[in-house]
């Protein structure tokens, strides 16, 4: 079969791999149809996810049809056209129980800190990944979820991440009515804070981005105001003036390793990787904040230290709240959102492009070409 | 390790003032008195072994499903080895698998050779996306490229005349 195979910093390329195959009794094997890039490829592309190891197939956020399953199966068929979540979950370890279905117990051997994701470097857990024509489906009766008969496959492979990360970053700034929500980063995950933003009720948002094509686009889709960072001097003290000089309410951070904006972060975090990526726009958020407000952190950072102004976080009493997001807890309630036309995911794919064509696709998206959104990986007809 | 206080709840004041609203991890937390607390639950069962798997060791036993991708192999798969030595609150942990990434993407390019294709690194590198839509950037980038080694290969070549 055909499948994304990542030989190294910057390089990725396609290639004839084994078909994947039942290892467990829960596992299911599934012919993708959909497959995306997220920003968070981008950690792995860039090598600074340790244990990246080169011959490792990407892609945590896809759809496929199920063509077997194992002898523990019971809730999925053969046949059954299913949306996946990134996240590899038991459903039965303590932290499943507890529905903090990223932090699974049962499906990453190589750390402790995160749960098995698809595709997602050993430090993930060594799983293949869905940026390639079959990919096997570890508790095929846990995570994957039946594509409802009227919803488009488009919005269903969004479902796996990019629109449960969105929701979970607003959700977690705890956003009361009529708070000021400022979210950094207007890629797929920070336009779809954005829009969710509203849904708790923010009586004011604000994304920053240093890509007009994506101000642009935020603008209109979550609506929301939208500011350039390279034409403010500094991003703090424009956020504080534009708040009465008190900060926002709440503070995301959907960014993460790969933030611009910053030479000693970058020089630090993306050029020498003494850090666990360039803190940039978490800096900016922790600075940006009112005092007593809440920062919510979805973008990803790797494992060792990280630069941030921690005192200010004690001083201004700042409440944190992280995770991968848990999409199986949070998937009925937005299948529900979707299906009522509430959120409209499909608008963000600006490029599909077949997966023969995957080093281009990386390099498109890595280096925000041509306007670049969310590009969809579409594997060969079968 | 033993818990050494047996009966917290003997302790004077014990819970007086436990508020279970203030819970600032719910709801992506969801607590529930009659769920697991523990480190017992039903353990799914254990996927067999078909590749070497590296464990952390903060685990006390093996995830019941493990990744089957790339096992550790040659001089980067030593590192790895050596690397788990030590727990992932560690350097130790980290820095020699940073450096195994990078050895084995070398280790690669080898094989490939070997094999008989050798990469084509500006296919794998996504130029012909760069050509299309980034054309300047790209020529103006790898010309800086060029003269910076240009000038460092000038500067060498300059040295060795000068000490020969
Ligand atoms: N927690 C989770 O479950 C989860 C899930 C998916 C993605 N993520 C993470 O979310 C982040 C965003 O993902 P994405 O797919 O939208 O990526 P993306 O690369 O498309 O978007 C990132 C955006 O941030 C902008 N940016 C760079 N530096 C900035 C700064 N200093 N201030 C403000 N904006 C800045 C970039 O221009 C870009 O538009 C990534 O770190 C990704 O790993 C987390
Ligand atoms: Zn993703
Ligand atoms: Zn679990």
């Amino acid at each position: 079969m055909l499948a994304m195979n990542y030989r190294g910093p910057l390089r990725v390329r396609i290639d004839e791999k084994p078909m994947p195959r039942i290892l467990h009794p829960e596992d299911a094997i599934v012919r993708v149809t959909r497959s995306c890039i997220c920003g968070s490829d981008l950690h792995l592309y860039n090598g600074s996810v340790p244990d990246t190891r080169p011959g490792m197939t990407f892609g945590h956020e896809f759809t496929g049809v199920v063509v077997e399953i194992g002898g523990d199966v019971q809730k999925l068929k053969v046949g059954d056209h299913v949306l996946v979540p990134f996240n590899i979950a038991c459903g039965r370890c303590v932290f499943c129980q507890q529905e903090l279905y990223g932090n699974c117990h049962e499906s990453n051997p190589q750390a402790t800190a995160v749960g098995g994701i698809f595709g997602y470097s050993h430090t993930g857990g060594g799983h293949e990944g869905g940026q390639a024509e079959y990919v096997r489906v570890p508790y095929a009766d846990v995570g994957p979820t039946v594509i409802p008969d009227d919803m488009d496959p488009d919005d269903a492979v969004l479902l796996t991440d990019v629109v449960p990360t969105g929701y979970q970053a607003a959700e977690m700034g705890g956003i009361q009515k009529g708070d000021t929500v400022v979210v950094f980063g207007a890629g797929p995950v920070g336009i779809m804070a954005a829009r969710c933003a509203w849904l708790f009720g923010a009586g004011r948002v604000i994304v920053i981005d240093e890509l007009d094509y994506r101000l642009d686009f935020v603008r209109r889709y979550a609506p929301c105001e939208a500011y350039n960072f390279r034409s403010m001097g500094d991003p703090v003290l424009f956020l504080k003036k534009a708040t009465d000089w008190l900060g926002a309410d709440v503070c995301i951070d959907a960014v993460g390793a790969e933030a611009a904006g910053n030479a000693m972060q970058t020089l630090l975090g993306r050029k020498l990787f003494m850090q666990g990526g360039s803190a940039t726009a978490l800096h900016w958020a922790i600075n940006s904040v009112r005092k007593g407000g809440v920062l919510s952190i979805v973008g990803v950072y790797g494992p060792i230290g990280t630069l941030v102004p921690i005192g200010n976080v004690v001083n201004k009493g700042i409440t944190i709240r992280a995770n991968q997001a848990s999409v199986k807890r949070l998937l009925p309630r937005l299948i529900e959102h979707v299906r009522s036309g509430v959120l409209r995911p499909r608008e963000l794919i600006t490029h599909r492009i077949p997966l023969e064509h995957v080093s281009d696709a990386y390099r498109i998206f890595s280096a925000k070409l041509n306007h670049c959104i969310k590009p969809v990986l579409i594997p060969p007809a079968k | 390790m033993n818990q050494t206080i047996k009966d917290p709840e003997a302790i004077p004041g014990w819970g007086i003032d436990a508020n279970p609203s203030n819970d600032p991890a719910w709801p992506i937390k969801i607590r529930d008195g009659a769920r697991v607390h523990s480190a017992l639950w039903n353990r799914p069962p254990q996927q067999a072994a078909t590749v070497e798997v590296l464990v952390s060791n903060e685990y006390p036993h093996l995830p019941a499903v493990t990744g089957v991708s790339s096992p550790p192999s040659g001089l980067s798969g030593m590192l790895r080895r050596w690397a788990f030595r030590y727990s992932e609150s560690s350097y130790g942990h980290w820095l020699p698998l940073m450096l195994a990434d990078r050895i084995n993407a070398f280790e690669g390019i080898i094989l490939d050779v070997i094999k008989g294709r050798p990469p084509h690194f500006m296919a794998e590198l996504g130029w012909p996306a760069e050509w299309r839509y980034n054309r300047l950037n790209l020529v103006l980038r790898n010309l800086l490229r060029l003269v910076l080694l240009a000038a460092v290969i000038w500067g060498i070549v300059a040295l060795c005349r000068r000490h020969a």
